[in-house]
C-alpha cells in the first residue's frame, strides 16, 4: 500500500562538479544506477530515506487493516484480507532488502522507526472503526499508492525500480478488491451504504494528502526530480488520482466530500477545495489519533519478539558449533 | 452416504478445527516477532481458512438444508462448534502458538494422507490439497519447536511451559466415538486412534532435537467434540461473528 511525498529528505551532497555531471549524464541517459555504482552521497541518503519510509509504511500499514481480519464479515473476505495484509508485509520485506543494498540494515531501519526518527505514511495514523474502512483503504489508499508507485517502476535506482514492478501489480489487485468491497456495500442495505459513505468521508482528504505538500511548498522535489527518483510532482500525481477516482465514486453512487469539487473543461481536470495542510503536518509530527498506538504496537511486537529472535540466533550458533565439532571428530 | 448425520458431524469437526485454528493464527498478523513470521503465520492461516471453506461447503451439501459456508462458520451457537479444545487455546507467546500448530499439524498430516483415499470424492479432493499444505505446517512449526527448545535458556523455559500447558489437550486428537467409528468403517475418514503411533514418533523426533520431554498426561482434557468449550472461546466467537450478528442477512 502506501506512498507519500517524501517527508523531510536532505539531498545535500558534496561531490565535485565533474562527478556530479558524470552521474547526471547517466541519469539523463535513463541508465539504471546499481548498488555498487558510484553515486552522490545525497542520492544515496535520499533513497535510503525514501525506501525506508516506504518499507515502514507497509509494515505499519498492516495494523489498521489487520484490525479487521478477525471480524471480517465472510470467509471469502477474511481470506482476501489476510492475503492482502500478508502482501503488505511482503512488500515491506523486499523494500527493506532494496534499502539494504544502499548500506543500511533492517535492524537499523526498525530502530529508527521505533524511535520516531524515521517516518511512515501519515495515512496510517487514522483509525479503522468499521468494515467499510477496509474497502476505503483498498480503493483510495492503495489507489493513491499506485499513482505514486507506477512512476517509481522507472526510478533511476535499479533495485527500487524492480521491487516496484511487483509491488504495483499486487497493489492494483488490492485497489480493485477494495473498490469491490465498496461497491458491494454501496449496493447493499441502507446501513451498508451509510457505512460506505461514512468511510469515504473520512478517508478522502487523508488520501489526497498522501501525495505530499503542494509543489509550491516542496523543498526537495527539484533534486529528486533531476535524479529521477521522483518522476512527477506531488500536485501532478494528486490531480491524476482525483481524475481517476471521482468517476469511480459516482459510478457506485457515493458522494466525494468536497463541496468545491468541479470539473474544469479547459484543463480537462477536476479542481478540488482547499486541503487542510495544518492537519497534515500535525499528523506527520505525531499528533494524529493513532500515531502513538501504531508505534506502541510495533514496539510491543519488536520487544516481545526479542527472545524469539535471540533464540533463533543462539540455536543457529549451537548448530554450527556442533557441526564443526562433528567434522573435527571424523 | 449411508450415515448422513455422522458424516455431517465429522465435517463440522474438521471444518471447525481449521476455522478456529486459522482464526487464532490470524490474530498474530502484524504483531509477530519478526517480519518473516508476519508472512508465514498468515500463510498458514490462509491454508486453514481455505480448508474450512471447502469442508463447510461439503457439509452444507451433505446436510441438504441450503446452509452456506458462511452460515456454518458464523451462525451457530457456542455449543454447536465441534473443534478440538487444542485449537481454540489462546495464542499465548510464540512458543505456545508454534507448539499448538505443531501438535495439530503432526496429527493432520497422516490424517489427510489417509483421507486422500476417502470413499467420499469431495473429502478426498480436500485431503489431496490439504496434505501438501499441512506438511509445510509440520516442518515450519517443528523447526520453531527445535529452535526455541534448543535456543536460549529463556526460550527453552518458555517452550517447556508451553509443553506443560498444551500437552493435556492432545489426547482429544485421538478420541473415538460413534462418529469416528462409523466413518472409519465406511472408509470415509481414518480412525484417529490409529494415527497415534505416527504422531508420537513425530513429536519424539522433534522433541529429541529440541531437548524437550513428552509428558505423561494422567487426565486428558476433552469436550470440544461435544461442544463444551473453554471460557475464551466465547470471545473468539463474539469477534468472529460480530458483523454477521450485528447486520443479519446482508451480502458482503
Amino acid at each position: 500500500m502506501y506512498a507519500q511525498g517524501l517527508i523531510g529528505a536532505d539531498a545535500a551532497t558534496t561531490e565535485d562538479a565533474a562527478f556530479l555531471e558524470r552521474f547526471q549524464a547517466r541519469i539523463d541517459a535513463e541508465e539504471k544506477i546499481e548498488p555498487n555504482d558510484p553515486m552522490p552521497a545525497g542520492y544515496r541518503k535520499t533513497l535510503i530515506r525514501q525506501i525506508g519510509q516506504h518499507a515502514h509504511s507497509e509494515i505499519v500499514g498492516m495494523l489498521p487493516e489487520g484490525n479487521w481480519i478477525t471480524r471480517a464479515p465472510s470467509l471469502r473476505r477474511k481470506a482476501a484480507l489476510l492475503a492482502k495484509v500478508q502482501d503488505e508485509g511482503g512488500h515491506g520485506l523486499y523494500l527493506y532488502a532494496a534499502a539494504e543494498t544502499l548500506g543500511v540494515t533492517r535492524d537499523q531501519m526498525t530502530e529508527e522507526l521505533l524511535s520516531g526518527k524515521a517516518k511512515y505514511s501519515s495515512i496510517f495514523n487514522y483509525p479503522t472503526p468499521t468494515w467499510a474502512d477496509i474497502g476505503a483503504i483498498g480503493w483510495l489508499v492503495d489507489g493513491a499508492a499506485i499513482m505514486n508507485q507506477i512512476p517509481l517502476c522507472r526510478c533511476s535506482y535499479g533495485p527500487y525500480a524492480r521491487a516496484m514492478i511487483r509491488v504495483c501489480k499486487e497493489e492494483s489487485f488490492h485497489q480493485r478488491q477494495g473498490y469491490e468491497i465498496m461497491m458491494t456495500l454501496a449496493r447493499g442495505a441502507p446501513a451498508q451504504k451509510d457505512m460506505a459513505q461514512d468511510a469515504l468521508n473520512r478517508w478522502w482528504w487523508p488520501s489526497l494528502v498522501m501525495f505530499g505538500p503542494p509543489d509550491s511548498d516542496s523543498v526537495h522535489g527539484d533534486q529528486s526530480m533531476a535524479w529521477k527518483i521522483k518522476r512527477f510532482t506531488n500536485d501532478e500525481l494528486r490531480r491524476k488520482f482525483i481524475n481517476a477516482t471521482v468517476p469511480q465514486a459516482e459510478f457506485i453512487d457515493l458522494t466525494v466530500p468536497d463541496p468545491d469539487l468541479r470539473w474544469n473543461d479547459d484543463t480537462q481536470s477536476y479542481e478540488h477545495g482547499p486541503i487542510d495542510w495544518d492537519e497534515f503536518w500535525r499528523v506527520v509530527k505525531g499528533h494524529g489519533q493513532m500515531n502513538r498506538d501504531r508505534i506502541a504496537a510495533r514496539r510491543k511486537a519488536w520487544e516481545d519478539g526479542a527472545w524469539v529472535r535471540d533464540a533463533a540466533v543462539a540455536h543457529g550458533e549451537k548448530r554450527r558449533t556442533r557441526h564443526t565439532a562433528a567434522l573435527a571428530a571424523e | 452416504m449411508t450415515d448422513q448425520p455422522a458424516f455431517l458431524e465429522l465435517l463440522l469437526r474438521l471444518g471447525d478445527d481449521c476455522l478456529v485454528l486459522g482464526h487464532r493464527l490470524s490474530e498474530w498478523c502484524g504483531h509477530a516477532p519478526m517480519l518473516e513470521e508476519d508472512l508465514s503465520m498468515p500463510n498458514m492461516a490462509l491454508d486453514l481458512i481455505g480448508q474450512a471453506r471447502s469442508i463447510y461447503t461439503r457439509a452444507g451439501e451433505v446436510e441438504g438444508k441450503g446452509r452456506s459456508e458462511d452460515d456454518l462458520a458464523y451462525l451457530r451457537a457456542d455449543r454447536e462448534y465441534r473443534n478440538l479444545l487444542l485449537v481454540e487455546r489462546p495464542n499465548g507467546d510464540f512458543a505456545h502458538t508454534m507448539l499448538r500448530q505443531f501438535y495439530y499439524a503432526a496429527f493432520m498430516e497422516p490424517y489427510w494422507r489417509e483421507a486422500v483415499a476417502s470413499s467420499d470424492a469431495a473429502l478426498a479432493g480436500i485431503a489431496g490439497k490439504a496434505v501438501k499444505e499441512i506438511g509445510y505446517h509440520v516442518r515450519h512449526a517443528g523447526e520453531w519447536v527445535i529452535r526455541l527448545g534448543d535456543g536460549t535458556e529463556e526460550s527453552a523455559r518458555r517452550m517447556a511451559v508451553a509443553v506443560d500447558a498444551l500437552h493435556p489437550y492432545t489426547g482429544e486428537l485421538f478420541a473415538v466415538d460413534g462418529v469416528t467409528d462409523a466413518m472409519a468403517a465406511a472408509g470415509v475418514a481414518p480412525d484417529p486412534s490409529a494415527l497415534r503411533p505416527e504422531w508420537d514418533a513425530t513429536i519424539d523426533t522433534i522433541f529429541a532435537d529440541a531437548g524437550l520431554r513428552r509428558p505423561e498426561v494422567a487426565y486428558p482434557q476433552l469436550g470440544g467434540r461435544q461442544g463444551c468449550h473453554g471460557e475464551e472461546f466465547g470471545f473468539l466467537l463474539a469477534e468472529l461473528q460480530y458483523m454477521q450478528r450485528a447486520y443479519p442477512a446482508m451480502t458482503w
